[in-house]
């Protein structure tokens, strides 16, 4: 891969998006040029399109253990989030006003609770233990007779810990709440089956699975009761009124069938080339920690902390280099803030600071890894030359 | 291609993006950066629009970036921001003091924390679009600070605080040319912001409205007190010391049968002291927290040329070092409002000798 100043690019940012399979493009290719009919029209073009987008859904639908009249394909993975999440809330306020999710949500769930609040809900948000993990315990005991809805991620897309889905689903399902996952970091990374996790919601996007940007998909549990997102025409049984993205959706549709059938041969590697930099960067370089558990992680998920250094320049150096990393959320204007993740796994601010998110993808080799293992290892031994807070510790110890 | 790295400070402006692209030009590998500086606690309090570091500057530098094919990052400067300018700012006025945000930022974000970054990167220089000249004089071994090409626009005022060490890694290059030469450089290269006003307020302070910001921003009590005269005597009430400014004749709020102005604030007794036309002038003044940068050190006295505030004229004065570090300064005819807090900025011509802060 190369940039447009021809520059090498080494791409560990995974988590952020992914490259798109030549094969999804293929299947793509028909509808952005042949095939323009609109679904909803009755002639032969248009129910060739309608044809695509209803194989799509029997795919996400096997993919996830759901049937295909529970998939409702949308724009985005936010707006699935945002969907399940006020649609809950709008169509249940009669029973109810109160939420639980996680204190380490991604913003598409927690600014949708922080604006739920200002409509008068009630909003729990859990803590999470060292290692961002959630507690089922602490969701049973956060239940009220007036909750209408748990929300909690599949699996946290800064650190990359994997929350005891099936155990929270359990729960959920005994207490008669609604219970919804943020699951974009895991489609295609982890087993999925929305019965035997008693999953009611669960959404995710195309793009995070080597398909294309600017379409998702919500699951919906038969019989859950929730409010349209979109009026207007019938398109997604009248529940999210558009003329669909046809391409997206059969994209998203191939891209599904891909992750989920090459699973875990794709884990397997990614884990591979995970714990190869977990190993080296703990070994190589001092004062440095892994965030998230060691194994209930994602499989191409790295995630560390250096300290005495800001992960901002960081970022920035490795740039230079080619290297595209991130060190978790970035804001609107691009810069980087203290992550409400690492701030909630119980890291002080200036360590949270100084965090580096490495997420790995089928198309890096260990000879890219062998690249970051050199580069990297400079860059943070520079860096702390440079730090004032590294100085005053090496006097500190000095002194001793 | 020189070699050498520069990470320019951008705003989207036409100063800044032409200066990116002169260095671009003389052969630097530029790196273009915009400082965020503002608090996301919901929409009140970002930056106003057009600052040089607001949300708009943003979109606007990005765009030149990509114009000028540079890479170009948004650096999260927040803390240092809200620590030494933003709290400063306050301060000073809670101490009935006059402060100037601008060379605040000068100083500590953009010639400190910037620096210190782009020297931690590996990268050699900043550069800035400020209108102002840095020179090595070999004579005097020293770095030079100069006024823009044109008077009118120059910048130096807010960048006396500039050390040699600074000064020898910073790159200015739009000093050297007109407003005018500079919109053109802008429309021969096609920037689109070639018509992008001027911003001169505030950048985090709301219609320039900086007691509401004060009162909306601090937990310190606000508590009106007395106008006294020159010799004491109660005049009235005001609202409380951070609403007066030396100087000020509008807004006093009483009708005392002449012009009064503001000539002091006394925030021991919570008093602002109000006089005549004449009261308000004075031929000297104190300046302490001084830097100087064609000299090292102020010797004995010196005669200058001093500004004592961003949009003041320069007057003839002699300035004098003092037992504390501090500087007398001594003018041939009175001033009018000289103001605690403000910075007094001393010059040889066009060269900045160097300037300290307003005492009294």
């Amino acid at each position: 891969m190369t940039n447009g100043l021809q520059q090498r690019i080494y791409y560990f940012d995974h988590a952020a998006t992914t490259p798109m399979r030549e094969e999804v493009l293929e299947e793509m290719l028909p509808y952005l040029k042949g095939k323009f009919g609109n679904p909803s029209s009755i002639y032969s073009i248009g129910r060739e399109s309608k044809k695509a987008i209803e194989e799509a859904r029997d795919k996400v639908a096997a993919a996830l253990g759901a049937q295909s009249r529970e998939i409702f394909f949308t724009g985005s993975g936010t707006e699935a989030d945002n969907w399940a999440v006020k649609g809950i809330a709008y169509a249940n306020r009669n029973k109810g006003k109160h939420i639980i999710t996680s204190s380490i949500e991604h913003h598409a769930i927690l600014h949708t609770c922080k604006y739920l609040e200002s409509e008068g809900f009630e909003v729990t948000y859990l803590p999470v233990d060292q290692n961002g993990l959630v507690s089922p315990e602490a969701v049973r005991e956060a239940i009220r007779p007036d909750t209408i809805l748990i929300t909690i991620m599949f699996a946290n897309n800064e650190i990359g810990t994997i929350q005891p889905i099936a155990e929270i689903g359990k729960i959920a399902r005994e207490k008669g709440v609604y219970f919804h996952t943020d699951a974009v970091q895991a489609v295609g990374n982890v087993h999925i089956n929305v019965e035997d996790m008693n999953i009611d919601l669960l959404s995710f996007s195309a793009h995070k699975f080597y398909g294309p940007k600017g379409v998702g998909a919500l699951y919906i549990r038969k019989g859950v009761k929730i409010v349209s997102f979109l009026h207007g025409g019938a398109q997604e049984r009248a529940r999210r009124a558009s003329t669909e993205n046809v391409a997206g959706i059969v994209g998203l549709g191939k891209a599904i069938e891909l992750a989920t059938a090459n699973i875990d041969e794709h884990n397997k590697k990614l884990i591979e080339l995970r714990d190869r930099v977990i190993d080296e960067v703990l070994q190589k370089i001092p004062f440095v920690r892994l965030n998230g558990d060691r194994y209930k992680r994602l499989p191409g998920n790295a995630n560390f902390s250096f300290e005495f250094i800001e992960g901002e320049s960081l970022l920035l150096m490795l740039d230079m280099k080619g290297i595209a990393a991130s060190s978790g959320s970035a804001c609107t204007s691009g810069s980087l803030d203290p992550s409400h993740v690492l701030l909630a796994i119980g890291l002080p601010h200036e360590i949270a600071h100084g965090s580096l998110r490495l997420t790995f993808g089928i198309d890096n080799t260990h000879e890219e890894i062998d690249y970051l293992m050199e580069v990297l290892p400079q860059i943070v031994g520079r860096l702390r030359e440079m730090s004032p807070l590294y100085e005053a510790y090496e006097r500190g110890n000095k002194n001793v | 291609m020189n070699g050498k790295k520069v990470m320019v400070g951008m705003s989207g402006g036409v100063d800044s993006s032409v200066a990116a692209a002169l260095l671009l030009k003389k052969g630097y590998e530029v790196i273009g950066v915009t400082l965020q500086i503002w608090m996301d606690m919901g929409e009140e309090r970002k930056a106003v629009e057009g600052g040089c570091c607001s949300l708009s500057a943003v979109d606007d530098a990005r765009r030149v970036a990509a114009k000028l094919g540079i890479p170009y990052y948004v650096l999260n400067f927040k803390d240092i921001f809200e620590e030494k300018v933003i709290n400063y700012f306050k301060d000073e006025y809670l101490k009935g003091r006059t402060p100037n945000p601008c060379i605040a930022c000068n100083r500590y974000v953009k010639f400190g924390a910037m620096l210190n970054k782009a020297r931690a990167m590996g990268i050699d220089y900043v550069a800035t679009g400020h209108y102002a000249r840095i020179e090595y004089c070999e004579e005097r071994g020293r770095y030079l600070l100069r006024k823009s090409a044109t008077d009118r626009k120059d910048q130096t005022y807010a960048l006396y605080n500039l050390t040699q060490e600074q000064m020898a890694r910073t790159l200015m290059p739009v000093g050297d040319y007109t407003k005018e030469q500079i919109r053109e450089i802008a429309r021969e290269i096609g920037l689109t912001v070639a018509t992008k006003p001027d911003s001169q307020e505030i950048c985090f302070v709301e219609d320039n409205d900086y007691a509401k910001f004060i009162t909306e921003n601090t937990d310190a009590p606000i508590v009106p007190g007395d106008f006294v005269d020159t010799k004491g005597n109660v005049l009235g009430r005001h609202k409380g010391i951070i609403f007066y400014t030396v100087g000020q004749r509008k807004g006093l709020g009483i009708a005392l049968g002449k012009p009064m102005y503001v000539v002091a604030i006394d925030v021991r007794n919570n008093r602002v002291v109000l006089g005549d036309g004449e009261e308000v002038y004075s031929d000297n003044l104190i300046a302490n927290d001084v830097n100087f940068i064609s000299i090292d050190k102020l010797e004995g006295e010196m005669r200058v040329k001093a500004k004592i505030r961003y949009n003041a004229k320069e007057a003839d004065a002699v300035i004098s070092p003092m037992d504390n570090g501090m500087v007398k300064v001594v003018f041939d005819s009175p001033q009018r409002a000289i103001t605690p807090g403000q910075s007094v900025v001393f010059y040889d011509g066009d060269i900045v000798v160097g300037g300290g802060v307003i005492v009294k």
